[in-house]
C-alpha cells in the first residue's frame, strides 16, 4: 500500500511497488490527463509535479513517492486557469494536445524557476517535452507571456 | 476528476456515452470533487429534443444553440472550428451559440476520411450550401411568425430581421416548429453569401472550440476511454511485418505477473495482423509486463533480411527496367528530345524510411454489447478499415460501429485503422469482453505504417541554348494507396491505376517541354512492411528530387534560381489551372515565389558558410494545389557538418482562408515537421523492421532546434485548397539548396546527417585542390 497527496486528496493504492505512477494515476485514480507516450522519460507527455517539481510519472516508480505531494494537470489550479494555462488559450497552443498537459506542467514548474525566463532558459528547460505536431513557436510565446502575467506585468504578447 | 462525476456534471451526454463512465469511479472513492464543468470530448453539441435539422450538417434546438455535425477527425487542426464557422457564416448563425459534435461511424454521413488536407475544400460546398438551406427555412418560418413576406427579411448574429421586428433562430424553432428539407438538386440552386459579407470565414479574433479542454486535463482521447469490466491487452510483436507464423507460446513466466489473465493468438481472417499474441491482464502495466515475459517461438515470414539498402536498390532496379510502372504523364517526344538533346544531366535523390511518432500510442477498445460491435479509438478513415473490421470479426459492415475520439497525433498513421483490428479480434476470443490494447512506444513504432523509402531518378535533356526540351521524372517507393485502398487509386495515361500518394509532386507545374512521369510501386518495399500514408505524402520526398534538381540546373547553367524558376512558371498548356480548384495555375506558384524571395532577401549578400535557398510546391495534388514557397537561411558549420536552420521565410496561397490563426498553426507545424524530416528524423529497415523504438534513437526536432519564421498567406477569395501538409513540403529542399549556397555541398540524401555533409565537404575540398 502506497500512499501521498495527489491535487489535495489523500490517496492510498494496493499496487506493485515498481508500477509507475502514470499508471496508478490514469487507471487506478482514474485521471487521464497526463499522458502515456514513451515510457522512458523522454517526452515529458506524462510530466507531473512531485512535490512541486516537474517529474516524469512514467519512470517514476510508485513506493518513491510515498508521502509525497503529486499535482496533475487536473490539479494545476481548480477554475483551470494557472497563468500558464490562460497564455495557453489566449495565444491558441495546443494542436493536437496529448503533449500539453505536461508542456503545461513542465512549463508551471519552469516558471518557479525562472520567472522572467530568457529563449535560452526555456529551450533548456522545455528540451526534453516533445511535441509532435510542433507548436514550440506558441510554447516560447506563452511561456513568456505567463511569466509576464505572473510577474504582474502588462504583457505584449 | 473521475469522468463519472464529469457525465453527472453534463447529462445530454449520459444517452449516448454513459455507459462508458462507470469503470472509472474510483475517482470518485477517492474525493475528487466535480471540479468544473465538462468539457469533454465527444459529444459535447448534441441538439437535444424539439431540434429543428434542415440536413444531417446542423441543428438548431429551441433555446438557440446550434450544433455542426463534424465527420473528420480531431488532431490538431481545430476542424470542427474551422468547418462550422462555414455553415454557421453563410446561415448568420450567433457564433456563440455553436457548438461541434463529432459523429461516429453511420452510412449517412458518406465518406468518412481526415487527410489529403482535404478536410475544408471537401466540405466547402457541402457546408455553405448547408448553411445556406438553414438560413432559407429559418427566414421562412421565421418571416411567418413575424407576419412579413421573407423577402423583407435578413438574418444577422442568430436572428431573422424584417424593418425594427426580429426574431431569434431559437424562438422560431420553439414558436414555428419548421421542418422543411431540401433535395440536393434545391441546395445547389440556392443563393450563397458573397466573399465580402462574411463575418466568421476568414475571422482571425475567433478562437478554436477544441483548445480549453486541451490545457486543463479534460479533453479525451482514444487511449483514455474505459468501459466497465474491461481487460488491457499488449501484443507481444512478431519479427516480421507480415507472414510470421506461431509455433509455440510459453507462458510460464508471464504467469507469475499479477493480474495476467491469459494469452491469446490473434487468427485474423483479414491478414491484417500475422502471428500476434497478446497478453491479457487486469492492468495495462501487468499486460506490458506479461508480453515481456511471454516466450513465443515464430517461423519469421520471408523479409526477416531486408534492409533499407535492399529496398532502395529494388526501386533503382524498377527504374532502371523498361517495364512496370505507370505513366502519369508521358508526353509524345520525350525518347526524341534526349536523343536530339545537345545536353543532358540525370540525377538520382534518396530518401530514408520516416517515421510517424504520433505521440498518443495506437490504441483501441473493443467490445461487443446488444450485438453491435464497438471499437472505441480515434482514426482517420473510419470508411477504410469498416470493411477489414467486417472481415476480420466475420460480421457484417452494420453491425460494427466505431465511436469517434480525439487522436493524440494523426499525421496519416491512423488513416491506417489496423490497430483496431487486434484490439477487436481479442474481444471476440473472449466473447465480446471489452478489451483494451495499447500499443507500447516500441510495439507501435515496430507496427508503424511508416514512410517508404524512396528513389527518383530524374533526367533532363536540354538544346544547344540550354533551354528545356524533355523531363523524365521517375520515382519508386511503398505505394500505402495500393496496399491499404486499392479502389483509391489514379489513372495512369496508360490507363493503369497507380498511387498518386507515392508520386505526386512528381507532376510539377514548370514548363519542361515533353514530359514524363512514371510511377513504379516497389514491391519489395510493400511485401516488408505496410507503407503509410505520412504527413505530406509524397509531396514531402518528391519535392527533395524536383526542387534539387531545378536548383542544380540553374547552378549549372549560371542562372539565378529564384528568376529560373519563375521562368518556367507561366501557366501555360497542362499548367494553366482550372476554375474553381486550381484557378490561376502555375502562375499563382510564381507568384509565391516571388514574394517569398523578396521577404527573405534574395540576393542580398550573407556571411561566411551561411547560405539561402528556395524551394516551390503546388502542395499536395495538381487538382488541389496550395501555392506555396519557402526560402531556408542556414549555416553550416564546416568543423563538424551540422547544418543550422536559422530562419524560414514561407508564404502560402490556399485561397481563402477560413480560419486564420489555424491556417498559421497548421503551417508553423507542418514546416518543422519537413524542416525535422530534413535534418534531426529518419530510419532504417533492419532485418524486415524498422531500426528505431523510441527517443532514445528516434530524434524528431526539439524546441531548441526552432528557427525564427515568418508565414505570409497570400489574400485570396478563391475556393480554398488545404493546409495540414503543405506546409511540409518545400523545406528539406530549400535546406537542401541553401547548404550547396552556403558550403557549396549538393545533398541528395535525406535526411541530411552532418556527417553526410563532413563526407561531401571533404570531397568537395579534395575535388577543388586538385
Amino acid at each position: 500500500m502506497t500512499s501521498f497527496r495527489l491535487n489535495g486528496h489523500e490517496v492510498s493504492v494496493d499496487v506493485a511497488d515498481d508500477t509507475p505512477l502514470l499508471w496508478v494515476i490514469r487507471d487506478e485514480i482514474g485521471l487521464t490527463g497526463t499522458k502515456f507516450g514513451c515510457g522512458i522519460g523522454m517526452c515529458g507527455a506524462c510530466t507531473v509535479h512531485v512535490g512541486g517539481r516537474a517529474t516524469r510519472s512514467c519512470i517514476t516508480p510508485v513506493s518513491a513517492i510515498q508521502g509525497a505531494d503529486i499535482t496533475t494537470i487536473e490539479g494545476l489550479d481548480p477554475a483551470g486557469a494557472h497563468p500558464v494555462q490562460e497564455a495557453w488559450k489566449d495565444l491558441q497552443v495546443p494542436q493536437c494536445g496529448y503533449c500539453q498537459s505536461g508542456q503545461i506542467m513542465q512549463a508551471a514548474s519552469l516558471l518557479k524557476d525562472y520567472p522572467a525566463p530568457t529563449d535560452e532558459d526555456i529551450d533548456a528547460v522545455m528540451a526534453g517535452s516533445l511535441c509532435r505536431c510542433m507548436t514550440y513557436i506558441r510554447i516560447r510565446d506563452a511561456i513568456k507571456k505567463a511569466a509576464s502575467a505572473t510577474r504582474g506585468e502588462p504583457s505584449n504578447g | 476528476m473521475g469522468k463519472l462525476g464529469r457525465m453527472q456534471a453534463s447529462p445530454d451526454r449520459l444517452s449516448r456515452r454513459g455507459f462508458l463512465m462507470t469503470a472509472v469511479g474510483a475517482g470518485v472513492m477517492f474525493g475528487f470533487p466535480a471540479a468544473r464543468a465538462a468539457q469533454q470530448f465527444p459529444a459535447a453539441g448534441l441538439p437535444g429534443d424539439g431540434a429543428f435539422e434542415p440536413t444531417i450538417w446542423c441543428a438548431i434546438a429551441p433555446d438557440g444553440a446550434i450544433s455542426v455535425n463534424i465527420i473528420r477527425a480531431e488532431m490538431g487542426q481545430h476542424i470542427g472550428t474551422a468547418l462550422a464557422r462555414i455553415i454557421a457564416d453563410e446561415m448568420d448563425a450567433d457564433w456563440s451559440r455553436v457548438k461541434i459534435n463529432y459523429v461516429d461511424t453511420d452510412p449517412k454521413w458518406g465518406l468518412m476520411v481526415t487527410g489529403g488536407s482535404w478536410s475544408v475544400w471537401m466540405t466547402w460546398d457541402v457546408f455553405r450550401q448547408a448553411g445556406a438551406a438553414a438560413r432559407v427555412a429559418l427566414t421562412e418560418a421565421g418571416a411567418h411568425l413575424l407576419g412579413v413576406r421573407p423577402d423583407q427579411c435578413t438574418t444577422r448574429d442568430g436572428a431573422v430581421v424584417a424593418g425594427a421586428k426580429s426574431i431569434t433562430f431559437g424562438d422560431i424553432v420553439s414558436r414555428g416548429r419548421p421542418s422543411r428539407s431540401f433535395t440536393p438538386d434545391e441546395m445547389a440552386k440556392l443563393p450563397l453569401k458573397p466573399a465580402a459579407e462574411r463575418r466568421l470565414i476568414g475571422n482571425g479574433d475567433l478562437k478554436a472550440l477544441d483548445i480549453p479542454a486541451k490545457t486543463d486535463g479534460t479533453a479525451i482521447y482514444g487511449i483514455d476511454a474505459k468501459i466497465e469490466g474491461m481487460v488491457y491487452a499488449r501484443p507481444k510483436m512478431p519479427p516480421t511485418r507480415y507472414g510470421a507464423k506461431i509455433r509455440s507460446v510459453d507462458d510460464s513466466a508471464a504467469r507469475t505477473v499479477k493480474g495476467y489473465l491469459r494469452h491469446i493468438e490473434i487468427d485474423d481472417p483479414s491478414g491484417t495482423v500475422q502471428g500476434w499474441v497478446v497478453a491479457i491482464a487486469t492492468s495495462y502495466t501487468a499486460a506490458i509486463r506479461a508480453a515481456d515475459l511471454l516466450k513465443v517461438d515464430w517461423t519469421p515470414g520471408e523479409t526477416a533480411h531486408i534492409a533499407e539498402k535492399d529496398v532502395l536498390d529494388h526501386g533503382r532496379a524498377q527504374i532502371g527496367r523498361k517495364d512496370g510502372g505507370v505513366y502519369v504523364f508521358n508526353d509524345d517526344g520525350v525518347d526524341a528530345a534526349f536523343t536530339a538533346a545537345a545536353s543532358t544531366i540525370e540525377r538520382e535523390y534518396t530518401c530514408a524510411s520516416v517515421m510517424h511518432y504520433q505521440l498518443e500510442p495506437t490504441n483501441a477498445l473493443a467490445f461487443e454489447k446488444d450485438g453491435i460491435f464497438e471499437i472505441h479509438a480515434g482514426n482517420q478513415w473510419q470508411t477504410l478499415i469498416l470493411p477489414t473490421l467486417a472481415k476480420a470479426l466475420g460480421r457484417p459492415e452494420d453491425r460494427i460501429v466505431l465511436r469517434t475520439y480525439l487522436l493524440g497525433g494523426g499525421f496519416g498513421r491512423r488513416l491506417n485503422g489496423d490497430y483496431m483490428v487486434p484490439a477487436a479480434l481479442a474481444s471476440k476470443a473472449l466473447g465480446g469482453k471489452p478489451v483494451k490494447l495499447i500499443l507500447t512506444r516500441s510495439d507501435d513504432m515496430q507496427f508503424d505504417s511508416f514512410r517508404s523509402p524512396s528513389v527518383q531518378r530524374v533526367r533532363v535533356a536540354f538544346d544547344k541554348t540550354q533551354a528545356i526540351t524533355a523531363m523524365d521524372y521517375q520515382a519508386a517507393a511503398g505505394w500505402p494507396t495500393q496496399v491499404m485502398a486499392s479502389a483509391f487509386m489514379s489513372k495512369g495515361v496508360d490507363g493503369k491505376p497507380y498511387d498518386q500518394f507515392a508520386i505526386a509532386g512528381g507532376d510539377h507545374w514548370y514548363d519542361v517541354g515533353a514530359f514524363r512521369v512514371r510511377a513504379l510501386s516497389n514491391d519489395l518495399a510493400n511485401r516488408t512492411f505496410r507503407p503509410g500514408w505520412l504527413r505530406s505524402v509524397s509531396p514531402g520526398w518528391t519535392s527533395w528530387g524536383v526542387e534539387s534538381v531545378w536548383d542544380e540546373i540553374a547552378h549549372l547553367h549560371g542562372k539565378d534560381a529564384v528568376q529560373f524558376r519563375l521562368d518556367h512558371l507561366t501557366g501555360k498548356g497542362r499548367n494553366a489551372g482550372q476554375a474553381p480548384d486550381s484557378v490561376g495555375g502555375a502562375l499563382r506558384q510564381a507568384a509565391v515565389v516571388r514574394r517569398a524571395a523578396e521577404k527573405a532577401g534574395w540576393g542580398q549578400p550573407l556571411p561566411k558558410d551561411t547560405g539561402l535557398g528556395i524551394a516551390t510546391t503546388s502542395g499536395q495534388e495538381r487538382g488541389m494545389p496550395t501555392w506555396i514557397a519557402c526560402c531556408a537561411l542556414v549555416h553550416v558549420d564546416r568543423a563538424t557538418g551540422i547544418v543550422h536552420c536559422r530562419k524560414l521565410t514561407i508564404v502560402v496561397d490556399a485561397g481563402t482562408i477560413v480560419d486564420p490563426d489555424g491556417a498559421r498553426a497548421q503551417t508553423e507545424g507542418a514546416a518543422l515537421w519537413g524542416l525535422s524530416m530534413a535534418l534531426f528524423e529518419g530510419s532504417e529497415i533492419v532485418d524486415g523492421l524498422p531500426r528505431d523504438r523510441n527517443l532514445d534513437t528516434y530524434t524528431p526536432l526539439r524546441i531548441a532546434d526552432v528557427p525564427e519564421m515568418d508565414i505570409e498567406f497570400v489574400a485570396s477569395t478563391e475556393k480554398p485548397t488545404g493546409l495540414g501538409e503543405p506546409g511540409t513540403t518545400p523545406i528539406a529542399p530549400a535546406i537542401g539548396n541553401a547548404i550547396f549556397n552556403a558550403v557549396g555541398v549538393r545533398m541528395r540524401h535525406l535526411p541530411v546527417r552532418p556527417s553526410d555533409v563532413l563526407r561531401a565537404l571533404t570531397r568537395h575540398d579534395d575535388a577543388e585542390s586538385t
